[in-house]
């Protein structure tokens, strides 16, 4: 990855997680915590990864992308606005009334989002279920989808996992957000899934464990990803929940919440200052 | 009927899918380990390519269903109707009801005559819980013909549908090439001093309770409402209006089902003296399914008894 793709990224990321903090502070909710930690993994997505046209979100042949940990709408709708699926401002009526961005994704209401989602646990085996056909259709689309770290505790998922690797589903890639922290505090205390990769291989999948907030090794893996035959891969993204602004990282209580007035403005200090310092580079 | 032949509506459930399978690429089936009885095994032995076993894991088989509809296929979806609606209903809520997506559930073994499997199997609830969920088109045909002509209805109609089937076999008395119609009930009996509305294998019931009751001098009327929700509220407002007493008789419980959608109806734009015969909120038990019909007063005598009664 050249310098300059690396710059355009993280402009992209900082815009991404200026939008949902804009987003959830004039929700007055939602949940900026985990939409942060994936703000650069929805950046890498849609800006380097996924094969989707803006102009033409229900294109045939696009790839998917399911948003199983749906909560983390705020870090989807930031990037698809971006991308000019729709306009960046509709992101200020997040969760409002008359709003076609839900809390949630709904499909029906969202350009450019492929599956609704909310429930947790369902997003993995919905992205499942397209990859599956998309093999009968011989498209040769790929299948994406993103989970939470807490998500995989649902028994669904796991159902999910030994569904993708009995078909035989290389055209799909599930995400999983490890930013190690739930609603009621760390994962390994509420309900301890790890160690995650042994089991993920256990159950067929291929793995790779990365940073999430590196670029470079979001590249390699998804290369890695594409180039997988004969079973599903499984990305295992190590990330900061809240990450970018300082008082929200590594701390659960910003899992649903949304920055007050006071908190909205240090929050948005901070990630321009980043933008800035990024833009200098 | 006793020398009419009897065929489960989910044998008309499996020719059906295979019959379409046959004419459109597009249909996909999945089930849930259970491809011998929901009779999509019928559909497998055709189109072994287009056919997904899930293994037992009915919320994954649900949501994949969901996903594949999601790419356009039309995706049918099989379990018994107690891990259909029930260990499905939050799968079947958020990714199939809410999306509106093109999934069709074809739910065997619903009611009490699963029989000697026992309360764990027999699904009483099938209808309250899918009848709950916006926009989501509920039926059980009375026949194996008329099973065979609704899953091709479904086939047709965009969006989720859940069809519920039965295990035993059941008198045909429809004709072979009959239409079936989404939300149209099928007015059998003409009558004029109760009518009784049913569906699922109490349909047959029904008739043979209206022909008692004639040898009584009471004139019943017997109206098949396969289609529960959207429910025919002209024909059953006709019957109420014309008939003055309605009776509902159903394989499920009382509560949620054809009876209360014909409760909630009548009660809003033509009160009229009602009698619900159904499982009477409490769960089953092991047996043969034509004994447990009886036990549970799911038959012909019981409701000829009910009208009877109803009709003093």
């Amino acid at each position: 990855m050249t310098q300059t793709e690396q710059k355009e990224l993280m402009l992209a990321a900082c815009k991404v997680r200026i939008g949902i903090i804009e987003g959830t502070h004039a929700a007055k909710a939602g949940h900026p915590g985990g939409s942060l930690s994936a703000a650069d993994l929805f950046t890498y997505l849609y800006w380097k990864e996924l094969r989707v046209d803006p102009k033409n979100p229900q294109w045939e042949d696009r790839d998917r992308f399911v948003l199983s940990k749906g909560h983390t709408a705020p870090g989807l709708y930031a990037a698809l606005a971006h991308q000019g699926f729709f306009p960046v401002e509709d992101l200020l009526t997040l969760r409002h009334i008359g709003s076609y961005l839900q809390g949630h994704p709904n499909m029906n209401s969202v350009p450019g989002v492929d599956m609704s989602t909310g429930s947790l646990g369902q997003g993995i085996s919905a992205a499942a279920g397209m990859a599956l056909a998309a093999k009968l259709q011989k498209k040769d689309c790929r299948v994406y989808t993103l989970l939470g770290d807490g998500e995989i505790q649902e028994g669904q998922v796991w159902e999910a996992f030994m569904f993708a690797h009995h078909y035989k589903l290389d055209n799909l890639c599930a995400v999983i957000d490890n930013n190690g922290l739930q609603i009621d505090g760390p994962v390994a205390q509420v309900m301890n899934p790890y160690p995650i990769p042994e089991k993920l291989r256990a159950f067929g999948w291929e793995v790779q464990e990365i940073d999430g907030h590196d670029f470079a090794q979001m590249e390699t893996a998804f290369a890695a990803a594409r180039e997988t035959k004969g079973r599903p891969f499984a990305i295992l993204m190590n990330t900061t929940k809240g990450k970018g602004v300082s008082y929200m990282e590594d701390n659960a209580d910003w899992h649903g919440k949304a920055p007050n007035d006071q908190e909205f403005e240090i929050a948005m200090t901070e990630l321009k200052a980043r933008l800035a310092e990024v833009e200098a580079m | 009927m006793a020398d009419v032949k009897k065929i489960a509506t989910r044998d008309g459930y499996g020719e059906a899918l295979k019959e379409l399978g046959a004419l459109h690429d597009d249909i996909v089936v999945f089930d849930a380990d259970l491809a011998g009885s929901t009779k999509t095994g019928v559909f497998r032995k055709a189109f072994p390519e287009r056919h997904f076993n899930c293994g037992i894991a009915e919320g994954n088989m649900m949501a994949a269903a969901a996903g594949a509809a999601a790419m356009g296929l039309v995706a049918f979806a099989s379990s018994f109707a107690m891990f259909a609606a029930g260990r499905g209903f939050e799968q079947v809520r958020n990714s199939i009801g809410y999306t509106r997506l093109n999934v069709k559930i074809g739910a065997s073994h619903g009611g009490i005559s699963v029989g000697e499997d026992g309360a764990s199997h027999q699904c009483c609830e099938d209808f309250a819980l899918m009848r709950s969920i916006p926009g989501m088109v509920v039926m059980s045909p009375a026949d194996a013909v008329e099973a065979k002509a609704m899953v091709k209805a479904a086939y047709e109609r965009q969006g989720p549908v859940y069809m519920r089937f039965g295990r035993s076999g059941v008198p045909v008395f429809h004709e072979e090439g009959f239409v079936f119609r989404i939300g149209k009930g099928e007015t059998l009996r003409e009558g004029t001093d109760v009518a009784i509305l049913a569906n699922g294998l109490l349909v047959a019931e029904a008739v043979e309770a209206a022909d008692a009751l004639a040898q009584a001098g009471i004139s019943a009327r017997v109206v098949n409402l396969s289609t529960i929700k959207p429910l025919d509220e002209e024909l059953v407002l006709q019957a109420a209006r014309e008939c003055g007493k309605i009776i509902t008789c159903e394989e499920h419980s009382i509560i949620g089902g054809l009876g209360e959608a014909v409760c909630a109806l009548l009660s809003e734009k033509c009160p009229t003296p009602v009698r619900r015969i159904g499982v009477n909120d409490e769960f089953g038990y092991s047996g043969p399914a034509g004994e447990l019909l009886k036990r549970f007063g799911l038959c012909a005598e019981h409701i000829a008894q009910v009208a009877k009664d109803f009709c003093k």
